[in-house]
């Protein structure tokens, strides 16, 4: 047994046992310390597992020494190991941020608390990618949700504690949902690892067991997606919760949300079933439009950055649904880079506000008035993420677009190119509206202390606003990667 | 090849002198000094490409590679070639005036002027030499973000208001349309390369193609054809060198060159006049022409009413480009270079007696001539040249429409161009008129004035376009040579020439 | 008569069904946080019978190795529904901290009258 072959399970480990020394230290600089450790040992594991996937084959894990169908199966292909790399790498980006903003924001005596959390979060993110065990991606989705609840209610503002128990609600409902589908599927197949339920779905076909199950699963996951208009829970845990929380949690939860539904959809039940069962694509179509206008319109009216930011991410989360519903591969391929690149610039995004509520204590747009000035780096990191969000030419969100774009007109679909340019459009509104107050209005906070950010802060946003304008010339990581998922996806094995 | 570093440098020397501006920041005069060097060496870079263009060749560069049939490639070609030319040499001029204008008024924040200043032309040239839709594309948009700092660059709240219309028009326009347009284009023909000749010929029928060069001419806000004008006058907040750069040397030329180039190089101008998917164009450059003169006689602020003036012209080359055939597309070629001659010196001399009088209304400036006779003059002589009287250079531009308008068979556009011709000097005479024949307010009309013009920097650079108003009328042959060669069908054209 | 046969063939399933919907409603329909962490409770339990009922298989006995039997029950099932009552718990020990805390911050823990007070947020 090398170390090579434990890697899967090291990728989880880790991070659970880093939590547990967290809880035990009881110091936030210590706790911060064993949380950074882990966090960058993160992306050095996922891209061993990702050099050994990277031709398309796959890594199968039997946990414990047990082999499927008793045992869990954790089993990694390109698609997954792809999705941990993404996690593990802004995980190791919110880190170095993360010390300054908590001990900010969080009181000295519950930081360490905080990293506990936030690496059972990230174990619990990371799990749902590597197992290949429907049941376990439960248990991993409500250690990720539970100590994503906690992390909300960090958050200083009381109402924190109002969204979290919110979040609770919702995400319970959602998990049970996702849990009821899967009882369902084993129910009619007898098996919970993904590449045998793959197997006798496709034998027994579009039954109503399996009909049942689909539904119970696309409504639960969407629930943890936040697809319009199952989002409700979104804003408040974005807006209340801890600056860091909010830029992980853009930059993560939702994107693991959106993995599951490709598995499912695309692996588990395969295109035929999906298509022919049951309506799902004209209804990921539907509501993924909504998203993309309701969402932005909805963001436009908010003053609060954070809470704006978060109704964009429900809009943005719409256009990778909408590559799901597109279903064809360029459409898919859209979605999957958007998954991508939504992730680097919805984490600058919400980095660099919270480096603003670091240095002012407020994310309402017109406390904001004229910062500009005395943040330039935070703004430019603002304004780089915010042209991608709109999708301009050169930038990540361009690519994205282009893609889904090309799916549309596969379709013959012109009327939804566009749509795609036009909600664009209500996105350089809102972001243009920050940019205006920035930049233009009379400075509201003087003092000393409103300059820009500490270097550990303000490198993790910089590095990933310039990675939406490099992955936007250079497309060749990001889209290369997304087609190959497409590719796996639409072959349907997982 | 050496071409090739000639057609990066060009893009890469103003981002470079970008950085080296903010670099100096604290000190004012290197920092102009790097301005004026960058400048001047743009400007020598790309006429020294200029030869080779005349030869015949066309020199290509490949940037790199977005996506699988998404690549960022220069190639110089005439018009191209042409519209460098115009906006480098002019930054010459404009960073000479700009560097009065802004002393003379003690601008605050020079520095991202300058900066943001010289990534604009960079972006020009962007556009000029891209090799297909999407470089343009990408340059276009460069160029609409790098200058919305400069729009708002007095950051008033109607500097702020302005800079909204501009970029949401410019922004909006080009994404809602222009884009589709884009990807219409390489769904229907594989490619997004300028091809001589055009690459949707036999691709699509009259009608696709209508509604294709609607996207593009409306998606290319720039071009400022009505009804998506509005963000020129509204534009007009900022501090004269902008409205010099957007209306004469980057913004809107790169609209309309855009146009030019999408007719020549994506439908063809033997496919547009074939099918008769571009006849409708006509009618409406026409109105947009007709109609932004007779705005532009309404208005009192003398910068508004050029910039009525600017949609008007520019008007010009879209018809131009509408006709589809060599004596049109020439002529509009040509108008990208007369009209930013003559409109460059308009603006200057605006620009020149704010500086020196503080006036922006038109009904404020009798007499003006008397103190600032240098100054009026350039402006007769750019209103001639955008009147299109010999011997300036505005004459030759209208006279290839024309006769492009013959050769299309539209004979209802000499009568367009005939009011037009009239509208113009409506509009833009009377003003000199007042400022040499009126006595200055409160004195009588033999009284003696003295001379104050405004800051030697802006007279020279004013001088100097006026006097290449003139010098342009001889040089027409040469840029019709140039201009040839892209409008042909084959190529290269012709050898030599000039 | 049919429906009737049906639902006493299948009586297992019903109770789920029955139980799934109440916790569901009692979430959705009251405003005291206490009782919607109930019926998610209940919502989360009737999960339980889904997964065990069907995994009783008849005249079969408990899975433990021994001559006599050939058939045994499945006991995947029972293992499954052990972790889920455990996040269960976990849930339900969470909501009702956070219950807490509310009642801590806002002195009451009835969402119409916490609403109100949220700065029309």
């Amino acid at each position: 047994m090398t170390l090579e072959s434990q890697l899967p399970a090291l990728q989880i480990v880790l991070p659970l046992f880093g939590a547990l020394l967290c809880a035990l230290l009881r110091s936030g600089s210590l706790a911060w310390l064993v949380a950074l450790v882990v966090s960058l040992a993160m992306p050095v594991i996922s891209a061993l597992l990702l050099m050994q996937v990277q031709d398309g084959g796959f890594i199968s894990y039997e946990l414990g020494g047990w082999a499927p169908p008793w045992g869990i199966e954790y089993r990694i292909d390109v698609v997954g190991a792809y999705l941990v790399m993404l996690v593990s790498v802004i995980g190791a980006l919110i880190m170095p941020y993360a010390r300054a903003s908590v001990a900010k924001e969080i009181d000295a005596d519950k930081q360490a608390w905080f990293y506990t959390m936030y690496l059972l979060c990230l174990a619990g993110l990371l799990g749902i990618a590597i197992t290949g065990d429907a049941f376990n991606i439960f248990v991993f989705m409500e250690i990720s949700s539970l100590s994503t609840y906690v992390l909300i209610a960090l958050g200083k503002d009381r109402r924190a504690l109002l969204s979290a128990y919110q979040y609770l609600i919702m995400g319970t409902i959602g998990a049970t949902f996702y849990v009821i589908g899967v009882g369902l599927l084993y129910a009619a197949t007898g098996t919970l690892n993904l590449v045998e339920l793959t197997a006798r779905i496709a034998e027994i076909g579009p039954t109503r067991p399996v009909l049942a199950a689909l539904a119970f699963l696309v409504v639960g996951i969407s629930l943890k997606l936040a697809l319009f208009p199952l989002h409700v829970w979104l804003p408040n845990a974005y807006t209340y919760s801890p600056s860091v929380v909010s830029a992980f949690l853009a930059a993560t939860a939702t994107k693991v949300a959106v993995y599951l539904y490709l598995r499912f959809l695309f692996s588990v039940f395969g295109v035929t079933v999906v298509f022919e069962g049951l309506p799902v694509p004209e209804i990921m179509l539907v509501l993924s439009i909504a998203a993309m206008f309701g969402a932005s319109i909805v963001a436009v009216f908010q003053d609060d950055i954070k809470r704006m930011l978060a109704y964009s991410s429900v809009g943005q989360i719409g256009y990778i649904t909408l590559g799901i519903g597109l279903a064809n591969k360029m459409g898919l391929t859209g979605g999957v880079v958007h998954l991508i690149n939504h992730a680097m610039m919805k984490g600058a995004l919400f980095m660099a506000i919270g480096a603003v509520v670091y240095r002012i204590g407020s994310s309402k747009l017109d406390d904001l008035a004229g910062i500009g000035r005395k943040m330039p780096a935070t703004t430019i990191v603002f304004a780089l993420a915010g042209l991608s969000i709109i999708g301009t030419p050169g930038t990540v969100g361009f690519v994205s677009k282009w893609y889904l774009a090309l799916g549309a007109l596969d379709k013959g679909w012109w009327w939804l190119v566009f749509l795609l340019v036009a909600s664009s459009l209500i996105s350089m509104v809102y972001i243009g509206r920050v940019i205006e107050v920035v930049w233009f209005r009379p400075l509201r906070h003087t003092g000393p202390e409103v300059r820009d950010v500490p270097v550990s802060m303000l490198a993790p946003m910089a590095i990933l606003a310039a990675a939406t304008v490099y992955f936007g010339l250079d497309t060749s990581l990001t889209a290369g990667i997304a087609r190959r998922a497409v590719d796996i996806l639409l072959a349907g094995a997982p | 090849m050496s071409e090739d570093v000639s057609i990066f440098a060009v893009m890469l020397l103003p981002v470079a002198g970008a950085f080296l501006i903010a670099l100096f920041h604290r000190q004012p005069n290197i920092r102009e000094a790097v301005t004026l060097m960058t400048a001047g060496a743009l400007a020598l870079i790309v006429l020294s490409l200029v030869p080779e263009i005349y030869a015949g060749a066309r020199p290509a560069a490949d940037g790199f590679t977005i996506l699988p049939g998404m690549e960022i490639a220069f190639r110089v070609e005439p018009l191209g070639m042409l519209f460098a030319m115009v906006a480098s040499s002019l930054w010459v001029v404009n960073s000479i005036y700009s560097i009065g204008y802004m002393r003379g008024n003690n601008e605050h924040r020079q520095t991202m002027f300058y900066v943001c200043f010289a990534i604009a032309i960079a972006a020009t040239m962007g556009v000029a030499f891209s090799a297909n839709l999407i470089t343009l594309f990408l340059f276009y948009e460069i160029l609409t973000l790098s200058t919305y700092p400069l729009v708002t660059h007095k950051a008033t709240e109607e500097a702020v208001r302005g800079g909204r219309i501009y970029l949401t028009i410019l922004l909006g326009t080009s994404m809602v349309l222009f884009l589709p347009a884009i990807i219409w284009t390489y769904v229907l023909s594989g490619t997004m390369d300028f091809t001589p000749g055009g690459i949707l010929a036999g691709k699509v029928g009259a009608p696709v193609a209508a509604v294709l060069l609607g996207l593009f001419v409306f998606g290319i806000g720039k071009a400022a054809l009505m009804p998506f004008h509005f963000w020129l006058p509204a534009a007009m907040v900022a501090p004269t060198p902008v409205s010099a750069l957007l209306h004469a040397v980057a913004v809107v030329k790169a609209g309309v060159f855009t146009v030019a180039k999408v007719v020549i190089y994506i439908f063809g101008p033997g496919f547009l006049s074939d099918t008769g998917a571009g006849e409708w164009l006509v009618f409406v450059a026409a109105f947009s022409l007709i109609a932004a003169s007779l705005i532009a006689m309404t208005k009192d602020n003398l910068k508004a009413r050029l910039a009525y003036s600017t949609v008007s012209q520019l008007a010009y080359v879209v018809l131009g480009a509408s006709f589809a055939n060599t004596m049109g597309l020439i002529g509009g070629g040509m108008q990208i270079a007369m009209h930013a001659a003559g409109k460059i010196t308009l603006f200057f001399c605006a620009g020149a007696i704010y500086v020196a009088t503080r006036k922006t209304e038109i009904s404020d400036m009798a007499g003006i001539g008397r103190t600032m006779p240098v100054t009026m003059f350039a402006f007769l002589v750019g209103s001639l040249s955008i009147i299109g009287l010999p011997p300036l250079g505005g004459t030759w531009a209208k006279w290839f429409i024309a006769a492009g308008a013959i050769d299309a068979g539209q004979l209802f556009v000499i009568a367009v161009l005939i009011v037009s011709a009239l509208l113009n000097i409506a509009y833009l005479l009377p003003i000199v008129v007042r400022g040499y024949m009126l006595p200055p307010p409160g004195m009588t009309r033999d009284a003696p004035v003295r001379i104050r013009e405004a800051p030697f920097a802006c007279v020279l650079a004013l001088s100097v376009t006026a006097l290449a108003c003139v010098v342009l009328f001889f040089l027409a042959g040469a840029i019709e040579d140039l201009l040839a060669g892209a409008v042909s069908q084959t190529e290269p054209l012709r050898a030599g020439g000039g | 008569m049919t429906i009737i046969s049906e639902i006493v063939a299948n009586y297992n399933q019903w109770i789920t069904i029955f139980l799934m919907v109440s916790g569901l409603y009692i979430v959705v329909a009251r405003g005291n946080m206490v009782k919607k962490l109930v019926g998610l409770s209940l919502f989360q339990t009737s999960v339980y019978l889904l997964y065990t009922s069907p995994g009783k298989i008849l005249g079969g006995t408990p899975p433990i190795l021994d001559p006599d039997f050939t058939v045994y029950s499945n006991p995947l099932p029972h293992v499954l529904i052990l972790t889920a009552i455990v996040v269960g718990v976990a849930t339900l020990a969470l909501g009702l901290a956070l219950v807490v805390r509310i009642n801590e911050e806002y002195g009451t823990i009835e969402e119409d009258e916490i609403f109100p007070e949220k700065d029309g947020e």
